[in-house]
């Protein structure tokens, strides 16, 4: 999705010459984000969404799990900003909560995928005997049918967890696991091409000559001049993992109902979708606009860390 | 060429063995009993026997190696049989894959739903490519106008949104508040004539809605930038300068090389017309292929899950070969040694 800042050709052609003396790469990567107006407006809306699940509870101070029957299937009023579900539960209270499992799940899924796919990145750029293995794996796990296969492991592993460790640790547990280990593949693939060309250049040669360690030079050299690709596959890693997780959800094998996801918050309501149709509008636009902000971000973060984009 | 195709198809082979073993071994090494759902009062010899009816008496690699046997000899050789209307051999003896739940062979399950999920979602698919074609061809020609920025917005909104709600949100819209078109989606419907025809397309509409916006999203991109790349190339200015006229240009030199890249993305998103319906098929209750994998898998229907995700996995390797092999048939640059 580079063609986004082709649609700036002009703001790209006037860098900040005055500056010039006191730049720093990652101002200059700041200053190329900033000139994205989607990556900006996604970033916004991003850290507002955040801002409101993580501050939200404080100011909307009412229980999720509270039943109140009297005030089943409520609509829009003062009490309760986006009425109430079945059991007269509070929707914006649940949505709130439902929001930080959602994020809670999308960030440490992205770390685990993100940890697995550099370490085989780099590992298949930079030791030679492994990288035959190591792509032959990315491959096998490309061809591997992933939704169906999530949802096996999910249905066969979900009670066992669940006895082990709790019904809520169990499921988070079991469903950042399967969606990190499944979604890997890209990042190493890109980590991989990068190292690869990273490790021709002569400051590693030099690194080496001056007797660096090879742990130290991939410490030291690879990863810092790697991480550009790393930080916007982490960035998408994000979006795709939490669209992972409503799916699952959607399809009754992600969250129980009592310890609900957006997803999950999607699937209960939709089957009361005749009787109060904002059950399904509320949980399915807050997944829809984090990650659309999501994608955004990682977008304007792609142009903004290309060297070749970058204010010259 | 054909050494090349030769060693894919040598390497597609390990991948998939592999693959099946991770399948059937995730589903085998999985803490479930299939008798763990009947009653208490049945003895353990008897339980026991009914574990070994359902073929599960014998070691794993020798019930690999049989399931194996099944898939990949048994079944196609059964569907050779039904296609041309002959006998090979034995084949009242031949061990087949049945279902736990069902107790009929999963492959006769597979193709009583397959019609229902080529129909559906491969319009949608078909739908999506008709609409990203024009989509991309446009903004890319017109780079930077109000139709390529309005472009570039829906189809990030379009592969942002989950289908999950596309779909429930058309449901919302079109069959709750307008009553325009069924939430339902009816398989026993049969097309008699003209109306009933009429019936079926419009039950059809909004599946192939959602689908078919999903899929234009990510594809009119790739349209875009494929264009993008030719249109700036010495070739485009020497048909200009020959004075071709713009629509040759645009339609017989541009578009034609811009598709190559194109093709080989629409092959490689085939398997995911099958697999990746599974989610509109739950939406719209079409009971196709992915809703038999969804009940299989709520009903711990283990053979029936295994052969689905496998099927899956062989129809990725599949056309992964497939697109590989078209884009050095249609580039004439790539050469393989």
């Amino acid at each position: 999705m580079s063609e986004a800042t082709e649609a700036y050709p002009a703001a790209a052609a006037d860098p900040a010459k005055a500056e010039r003396g006191q730049r720093s790469l990652w101002g200059d990567v700041w200053r190329q984000f900033r000139r994205h107006r989607g990556g900006m407006a996604g970033a916004i809306l991003f850290l507002a969404i955040v801002l409101a699940v993580f501050v939200g509870p404080s100011l909307h101070d009412v229980d999720s799990q509270a039943l109140n029957v009297r005030e089943k299937n409520q609509g829009v009023s003062l009490l309760h900003p986006m009425g109430t579900d079945n059991l007269g539960r509070d929707m914006l209270a649940r949505i709130l909560a439902g929001g930080r499992i959602s994020l809670a799940v999308g960030v440490t899924a992205m770390l685990l995928s993100l940890f697995v796919g550099s370490v085989v990145g780099v590992l298949a750029g930079f030791v030679r005997w492994l990288e035959g293995p190591l792509l032959r794996l990315t491959d096998l796990f490309l061809a591997l049918p992933l939704l169906p296969l999530l949802l096996v492991t999910i249905m066969l592993f979900r009670d066992t967890l669940r006895a082990m460790l709790g019904p809520e640790t169990g499921i988070f547990l079991l469903i950042v696991f399967v969606i990190g280990i499944t979604s890997w593949m890209q990042t190493a693939r890109v980590v991989r091409g990068a190292v690869l060309s990273v490790k021709e250049q002569d400051f590693v040669l030099a690194a080496r000559a001056i007797g660096t360690r090879e742990r130290r030079i991939v410490t030291r050299h690879i990863l810092p001049n790697v991480l550009s690709p790393i930080m916007v596959s982490a960035t998408l890693g994000i979006a795709t993992a939490i669209i992972t997780e409503s799916a699952l959800s959607f399809l009754g094998l992600g969250f129980p109902s009592d310890f609900p996801t957006w997803g999950r918050l999607l699937y209960d309501g939709v089957n009361y979708v005749q009787i109060n149709p904002s059950r399904v509008i509320w949980p399915g636009l807050a997944i829809s606009l984090t990650v659309l902000s999501i994608n955004y971000v990682g977008d304007a973060l792609r142009d903004a860390l290309d060297p070749r984009l970058r204010g010259r | 060429m054909l050494n090349y195709t030769l060693r894919r198809l040598a390497f597609a082979v390990p991948t998939l063995l592999v693959i099946s073993f991770i399948i059937f071994a995730l589903l085998d090494l999985a803490p479930n009993d299939p008798t763990g759902n009947l009653p208490l009062t049945i003895p353990p010899e008897v339980r026991e026997e009914i574990r070994r009816s359902l073929g599960l008496g014998e070691a794993f690699p020798i019930r690999y190696l049989k399931w194996l046997q099944q898939f990949m000899v048994n079944e196609p050789l059964n569907l050779i049989e039904r296609i041309l209307g002959i006998e090979i051999g034995n084949s009242a003896e031949r061990l087949r894959v049945r279902s736990w739940v069902t107790r009929s062979p999963v492959v006769d399950l597979v193709v009583e739903r397959l019609p229902q999920t080529l129909l559906v979602v491969g319009m949608g698919y078909v739908a999506g490519i008709l609409i990203a074609l024009p989509i991309g061809v446009v903004s890319a020609y017109r780079q930077y106008s109000w139709f390529d920025q309005i472009g570039t917005f829906v189809s990030m909104v379009g592969f942002s949104v989950p289908t999950f709600f596309t779909g429930v949100l058309l449901i919302v819209i079109f069959s709750v508040h307008l009553g325009w078109f069924p939430s339902i989606y009816d398989t026993m419907h049969q097309v008699t004539h003209l109306p009933s025809f009429w019936v079926q397309v419009r039950q059809m509409v909004l599946p192939v809605a959602v689908l078919g916006l999903y899929n234009a999203a990510q594809l009119s991109r790739f349209v875009r930038a494929s264009m993008l790349d030719n249109l700036g190339q010495d070739y485009v200015r020497t048909a200009r300068a020959k004075g071709m006229r713009e629509r040759v240009v645009l339609f017989i030199h541009v578009l034609r090389n811009s598709l190559v890249p194109v093709v080989t993305v629409i092959a490689l998103g085939i398997p995911t017309v099958f697999s990746g319906a599974i989610i509109t098929e739950q939406i719209f209750r079409v009971n196709g292929l992915g809703q038999l994998l969804i009940t299989a898998i709520q009903g711990a229907d283990i053979p029936l899950v295994q052969t689905l995700t496998f099927i899956f996995a062989v129809l990725i390797v599949f056309f992964n070969l497939i697109a590989d092999l078209l884009y050095g048939m249609l580039d004439p640059r790539i050469r393989y040694e």
